[in-house]
């Protein structure tokens, strides 16, 4: 191959789980490495995304600032996968989609003593929450989706080696998990 | 629980023997008693029916007519099938909603009442409809509503409403063999005793006929692999669920040819070898279980029902009538057996299917009413005099129950063969843009497909027949068909409980004008796994409503379309509102901007 591909990841409304998992695939990173570069990731460190291959997001959209970085992805990203079920469906922070957002901030900051002191926080610096928390694909085209809480280490590396390899990404029985 | 309740509490479960799979039809008498199935109840249950408290709540709480909480003393439900909204049933809720204050799906403070939806109830052709505590009210107006709620305001019982409202009209506009039939009741099975079981399942054979709840599956063949399928017991089962929006042509047979219905049930136990025969009754139809109880007396009475019938010795048969309670999966007839049973109505594995293992694992013939009618009819005027009737593949008549824009909706039975054009014509509809055949599982009709005809060589049905003109909306179609699946998936097995509320959001994603052609793609790819991964009939045809409008009116869709290949499914600044109040805040952080990417 000529040309390294260019791998971006994010951890967004998630509980970086799904980062685990790729770091789970141990040695084959260095398999991986030979192929890939990492752009913007929690491995690298870079904090802004430069043009990539492929972006790899988890968890869902419950801010503000969930909505930038995904479309700083969406726009930078040939190739965006949503992974793990929180990514996909909402999964666990969408719990807070049963309750009012508003009784929710009233709860923790009013009504509990000793937080912030009884006063919601309106630094401008802090990232606004939506009211509910969405998937990604709700607010952006997403193109593949890895299921999983979070899926195995052995299915993040069938799904990438497959889409590196320029083939339809599949998994197989026993890769695909909902859970 | 109070003493007396318990008592009332005893003497239900008494009436079902103390019989742990009776325990739907206890529930729904518990239900019907108390206005809703209370934790002191559940517990009693428990101790008397010696079944897990979780079994009980796990049932009660499958059947949408079933409530675990207080639902009010009065618990109003209005039809919301399509055809009901096209005659204003949407605004008819809202104004008692106002009249009462409270908010649809809650119950009011007072613990008076409660106002929700709920799935075609049968009375398309003199909706819109409602049931208050199960009870239908047809042709409401906004004069009827509020003199409802007037009612119910006043807490007048329900059993002093003034009759009318309660009315329920047959709306026979053709009849034909079926409808226009004077048998005696008895005739028939007098020549099939005569005749014997077999000779009953070969005549069913040569007359062709085949099953009238959807799938045509031929009908000798069915009582012959039932009569022949080895079993301590065989039984015959009625699906009167009649569960499909739009179709309500069983609820006319049962007032109108009980006897019809109930000989055919009998002529299948003398085929198959059953003693026993039940007929599962929609809980919507609750109003015909007395009337249809007096006909089954009455045909005991007359040596038609019960032991050696006809002084036939050794031929004994008795039909007992099970009440469902508002899931229209019940219908299909794997989860009919379960919910006969009393369990959950999840569709089983298919095979075995019940013709060798139903109810209670033993061999079951289930068929439709109209089905059982026709059966008997075949038999009473030769099978192959029958065979003449109608088509090649399709023999004898059919029931068709219009309804929808035209002037004259109601039943209709034709032989086999008609045209949709000419049903049209006889119902005096005008500019009609579309027909959807055989409910929201079935196939939608453009204007250049009117000359197709009703029969299992072009278009099986099982009797919906929903006209649309050219003032309506088809995308709306699709999109209440598509809320219906929804809301009726069993949830059984995942593609169709997930898949069924993926496509209702992707619905209402492109009404909301959020829409893409990336969601119509979507849809099809949803379709595939449907179609390919769903455990049953209803998840395999979720998205025909979908298709099917697409395909002959795809402009309904795009004129709501963004131009965009990407929208997001919401308003994304309006998501940072509630935050932006809390926080007092507005500066440019506190918004997000509209970007389709
Ligand atoms: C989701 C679903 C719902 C159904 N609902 C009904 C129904 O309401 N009434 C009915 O007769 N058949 C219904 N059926 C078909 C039954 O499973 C079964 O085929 C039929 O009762 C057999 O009777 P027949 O051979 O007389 O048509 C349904 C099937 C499915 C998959
Ligand atoms: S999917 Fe599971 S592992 Fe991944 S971010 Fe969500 S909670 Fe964590
Ligand atoms: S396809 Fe739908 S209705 Fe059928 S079993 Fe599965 S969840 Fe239930
Ligand atoms: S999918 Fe959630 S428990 Fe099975």
């Amino acid at each position: 191959m000529s040309k390294k591909l260019r791998i971006a990841t994010t951890s967004l409304a998630g509980c970086f789980g799904c980062h685990m998992s790729i770091l789970d695939i141990d040695e084959r990173l260095f398999a991986l490495l030979e192929l890939v570069e990492f752009d913007r990731s929690p491995i690298t460190d870079i904090k802004h995304c430069a043009p990539c291959d492929i972006g790899i997001i988890e968890g869902g959209i419950c801010n503000a600032e969930n909505v930038h970085v995904l479309h700083e992805f969406r726009k930078n990203c040939k190739i965006l996968i949503a992974i793990g079920a929180c990514a996909i469906n909402g999964g666990l922070p969408a719990q807070r989609n049963h309750l009012d957002l508003s009784s929710c901030l009233t709860e923790v900051y009013l009504t509990e003593p000793g937080l912030a002191h009884g006063h919601i926080p309106n630094d401008p610096e802090l990232p606004l929450p939506l009211d509910k928390v969405h998937p990604l694909h709700e607010v952006v085209k997403i193109d593949y989706f890895i299921p999983g809480c979070p899926p195995s280490a052995d299915a993040i590396w069938k799904f990438l080696t497959d889409l590196i390899a320029g083939k339809t990404p599949e998994l197989g029985h026993g890769l695909i998990k909902y859970d | 629980m109070a003493a007396d309740d318990l008592c009332l509490l005893e003497q239900i479960v008494a009436r079902h023997g103390n019989d742990a799979s009776k325990l739907l039809q206890i529930l729904r008498e518990v239900q019907e008693c108390f206005g809703f199935i209370a934790p002191a109840a559940v517990n009693s249950l428990a101790e008397s029916l010696a079944i897990p408290r979780a079994r009980i709540e796990s049932v009660a709480s499958f059947y949408s007519f079933l409530h675990l909480t207080p639902h009010g003393e009065y618990r109003v439900l209005f039809s919301d099938n399509i055809t009901d909204r096209m005659l204003g049933s949407q605004d008819l809720m809202a104004q008692m909603c106002q009249q009462l204050w409270l908010q649809p799906g809650k119950v009011s403070e007072d613990g008076l009442v409660s106002i929700g939806t709920t799935s075609c109830t049968g009375m398309c052709d003199q909706g819109p409809a409602l049931l208050v505590n199960g009870r239908a009210i047809t042709r409401l107006t906004h004069q009827r509503v509020m003199e409802i709620g007037q009612l119910i305001r006043n807490r007048t019982p329900l059993a002093d409403w003034p009759a009318d409202f309660f009315r329920i009209e047959n709306n026979v506009r053709r009849s034909d063999l079926v409808l226009g039939s004077t048998l005696l009741p008895g005739v028939v099975l007098q020549i099939a005793l005569a005749l014997g079981g077999q000779h009953v399942v070969d005549s069913i054979k040569t007359s062709g006929l085949r099953g009238r709840g959807g799938a045509g599956f031929p009908t000798g063949l069915k009582w012959e692999g039932c009569r022949n399928a080895p079993g301590s017991e065989h039984y015959v089962v009625c699906n009167a669920d009649e569960g499909e929006p739009g179709t309500f042509k069983d609820r006319v047979l049962l007032n109108l040819q009980p006897d019809l219905v109930f000989e055919g049930m009998t002529l299948c136990a003398l085929a198959v070898g059953a003693k026993k025969g039940f007929l599962y009754l929609r809980g919507e139809y609750r109003y015909l279980l007395e009337p249809l109880q007096a006909v089954l007396q009455r045909r005991r009475d007359d040596n038609l029902l019960g032991k050696s019938i006809l002084g036939f010795p050794g031929f004994d048969f008795d039909i007992e009538i099970h009440l469902g309670a508002g899931a229209y999966i019940c219908g299909e007839e794997s989860a009919l057996i379960e919910s006969l049973e009393g369990k959950r109505g999840v569709p089983r594995n298919r095979p075995p299917f019940p013709v060798t293992h139903g109810y209670l694992q033993q061999p079951t013939a289930v068929d439709n009413v109209e089905t059982f009618c026709q059966a008997v009819l075949a038999l009473h005027i030769d099978a192959e005099k029958y065979r003449a009737i109608g088509t090649e593949k399709s023999s004898g008549t059919k029931l068709i129950s219009v309804s929808g824009d035209c002037p004259r909706p109601g039943i209709y039975e034709y032989p086999f063969g008609v045209t949709v054009r000419e049903v049209l014509q006889d119902c005096g509809a005008v500019n009609t843009r579309a027909v959807q055949i055989s409910g929201p599982a079935g196939v939608c009709l453009g204007e250049s497909e009117f000359g197709r005809k009703l029969g299992f060589e072009d278009l099986p049905t099982a009797g919906a027949f929903m006209v649309f003109d050219d003032s309506r909306d088809m995308f709306e179609v699709a999109r209440n068909f598509v809320h219906f699946f929804a809301h009726e998936s069993c949830g059984f097995c995942t593609p169709c409980r997930v898949g069924t509320s993926i496509l209702k959001q992707t619905m209402d994603k492109i009404a909301a004008g959020h829409g893409t052609r990336y969601d119509l793609n979507e849809v099809e790819n949803l379709d595939r796994v449907l179609q390919t991964t769903s455990h049953c009939g209803l998840g395999r045809s979720a998205c025909n409503p979908v298709l099917h409008t697409l395909k002959h009116f795809r402009p309904a869709y795009e004129n709501k379309l963004k131009s965009l290949d990407f929208e997001p499914a919401f308003d994304l600044d309006g998501a940072l509102a509630r935050a932006r109040q809390m926080t007092g805040r507005d500066d440019a952080g506190a918004h997000l901007k509209a970007e389709g990417i």
